[in-house]
């Protein structure tokens, strides 16, 4: 009798073990994926940049800095490009921000405004801005779940036996994307 | 249920309940496995969809691009565009894989882009919570049960009759009686239960679509006023029917001033459903949407199953990621939807120089066309 209950719980902790590896290994797949999808966005968008430079230039004679300030910044997003998230995060905010500008003073050059081939670019960028940020917000969550699972009790024991190490988060500083692009129209 | 009936049905007539069950779950499989492998293509087929790609509508594409990253859904959903002017929009497919998502042109040229998010955000939540299979077992269920009822109802009453005279001739029919009163009542009772269940189903799930919605914009406000769009609208959809409500973002069949504790609609009211989503001042999460249900309907129950509510706290963002004035306007808006589709129609466009739009219909065969407001000749 004795030996059918130590059977039994051995049984239901190598089950639970299983579960949980799985668990883990799942999560740890989609943050995965989550990371190589911002990967994908934060590409398109340094693919779009020479491209809505090139349409730009011909209208923004007086714009020279916004546009070697959004070159700059594309430079060094893509040299960190192979970093961990902290480091990129704060390359790409830069660009963002560099981004923002230019598109805040395109209004003051109503031609521009009307260049169809600039309009499909606008609506590239903005698309393009929207599919980071929603990717960024997707890994967090995932980040968000794995962690939880690596660190809560009981999952972490299985996690710090196999090898299962906390991620790290992408985090934009808030005040640089939240803040609204100042204009002033004079 | 269904297992219920076919198992006294067949108690009565077989003898055993077991003949009868079989039969329900020959049945019940055949709906349902049509319904799993046909269901989007009829579904789509009926609304008269048309499929579009990302040339056709780049912000569209790119806003269910946006929702479908933000969902995390693996991919990307086909498209489809219905025209008509009635606001609408549903999702479809079996499974997250296999799935689209359709919008009727009225609605595609009313909203602003952070409703149209709002929007797409509720059909991509139906995909990736699996409504669409869902509720198509649901329907399923019940349509079987209606039949089952239905013949049961016919059959009790024409072997009525005949069944009397064998009981009286063999004498103790009272253990039969019981049956058939039972028999009865769950005939009588299980397609109304049924109908109920499937509504009170589908208005969570609603609710469901609405809070994860919220959740991947983090812009309960995109959907709110969508909605209220939506709300104030009155022509209805040409192409829906009964059976392909529940898929819809709001029920196509529905009338002014429909009372708030509607047990029979397929949707919960629109007005309630907007002052919920405005009501979540703390935050994006289905925490903060559950706290906002309780608080609109001053009760306890929750709307969000605990288990999905995990998450920590959630923050809202601010309308547009983008200085929104320089969207496209409700105009420039209605243009490109017509132009859009014009094309599908296989129409050619060509502008002329004055600026007129000349629609080339398909089956032209000169080789230039003459503008009708200018008179310049255009070759095609």
């Amino acid at each position: 009798m004795i030996w059918y209950i130590i059977v039994g719980v051995v049984v239901i902790l190598i089950i639970a073990f299983v579960v949980t590896y799985n668990g883990l290994v799942r999560l740890r797949n989609q943050v995965k994926n989550a990371w190589a999808q911002i990967d994908v966005q934060l590409k398109r968008r340094h693919d779009l940049i020479p491209n809505l430079i090139e349409t730009v230039k011909g209208y923004m004679k007086y714009e020279r800095e916004t546009l070697e300030a959004i070159t700059k910044a594309r430079n060094l997003a893509q040299q960190a490009a192979s970093s961990g998230p902290a480091v990129r995060a704060k390359a790409e905010t830069e660009l963002s921000s560099a981004l923002a500008r230019l598109l805040a003073v395109v209004e003051n050059y109503p031609d521009l405004k009307a260049n169809q081939n600039f309009l499909a670019l606008q609506e590239e960028l903005t698309s393009t801005e929207n599919k980071i940020s929603f990717s960024r917000q997707y890994y967090n969550d995932s980040v968000l779940s794995y962690n939880n699972k690596t660190q809560m009790f009981p999952s972490n024991m299985v996690a710090s036996m196999t090898g299962f190490k906390a991620s790290e988060f992408f985090e934009v500083s808030v005040a640089g994307e939240r803040e609204a692009p100042k204009v002033s129209f004079t | 249920m269904l297992l219920l009936v076919g198992y006294f049905l067949g108690l009565y007539f077989f003898g055993s309940g077991i003949g009868g069950l079989i039969i329900a779950l020959v049945v019940w499989g055949v709906m349902s496995l049509f319904a799993f492998f046909q269901g989007d293509n009829i579904l789509l087929a009926l609304s008269r969809a048309k499929k579009i790609s990302r040339d056709d509508h780049p912000r569209l594409y790119n806003v269910v691009e946006e929702m479908k990253i933000a969902s995390g859904l693996e991919k990307m959903p086909d498209i489809y565009i219905i025209d008509d002017p009635a606001l609408n929009a549903f999702a479809t497919g079996r499974d997250p894989n296999r799935a689209a998502v359709a919008i009727t042109s009225g609605l595609l040229q009313k909203l602003n882009r952070d409703e149209l998010q709002g929007v797409i955000g509720h059909e991509i939540s139906h995909i990736k919570n699996r409504d669409v299979l869902l509720m198509a077992i649901t329907a399923v269920l019940l349509g079987t049960i209606v039949i089952l009822a239905w013949y049961a109802t016919r059959i009790l009453f024409f072997s009525g009759m005949a069944g009397n005279r064998r009981s009286s001739s063999s004498g103790g029919g009272s253990g039969q009686i019981v049956i058939l009163v039972l028999a009865i009542v769950l005939v009588v009772l299980a397609p109304i239960m049924a109908q109920l269940i499937y509504f009170a189903i589908s208005r969570k799930r609603e609710y469901l679509a609405d809070a994860s919605s919220a959740l991947y914009t983090r812009y309960p406000e995109g959907l709110a006023s969508a909605l209220e769009k939506l709300a104030a609208s009155t022509s209805q959809l040409k192409s829906a029917n009964k059976a392909t409500a529940p898929m819809y973002i709001i029920n196509p069949f529905r009338k002014k001033g429909m009372s708030a504790s509607d047990l029979t609609s397929t949707h919960p009211p629109i007005s309630e459903r907007i002052r919920i989503l405005r009501s979540m001042a703390g935050g994006a999460s289905f925490v903060d949407y559950d706290q906002a249900y309780r608080q609109v309907h001053k009760t306890s129950r929750r709307i969000v199953p605990a288990s999905a509510m995990a998450t920590g706290a959630i923050g809202l963002r601010a309308a547009g990621l983008e200085v929104t004035e320089k969207e496209p306007d409700e105009i420039q808006r209605a243009r490109e939807t017509s132009d859009l589709l014009w094309r599908r129609s296989d129409y050619k466009t060509i502008t002329c120089d004055c600026g007129t739009k000349l629609r080339v219909p398909p089956g032209f065969k000169a080789s230039s066309i003459r503008c009708p407001h200018c008179g310049r000749i255009n070759p095609i």
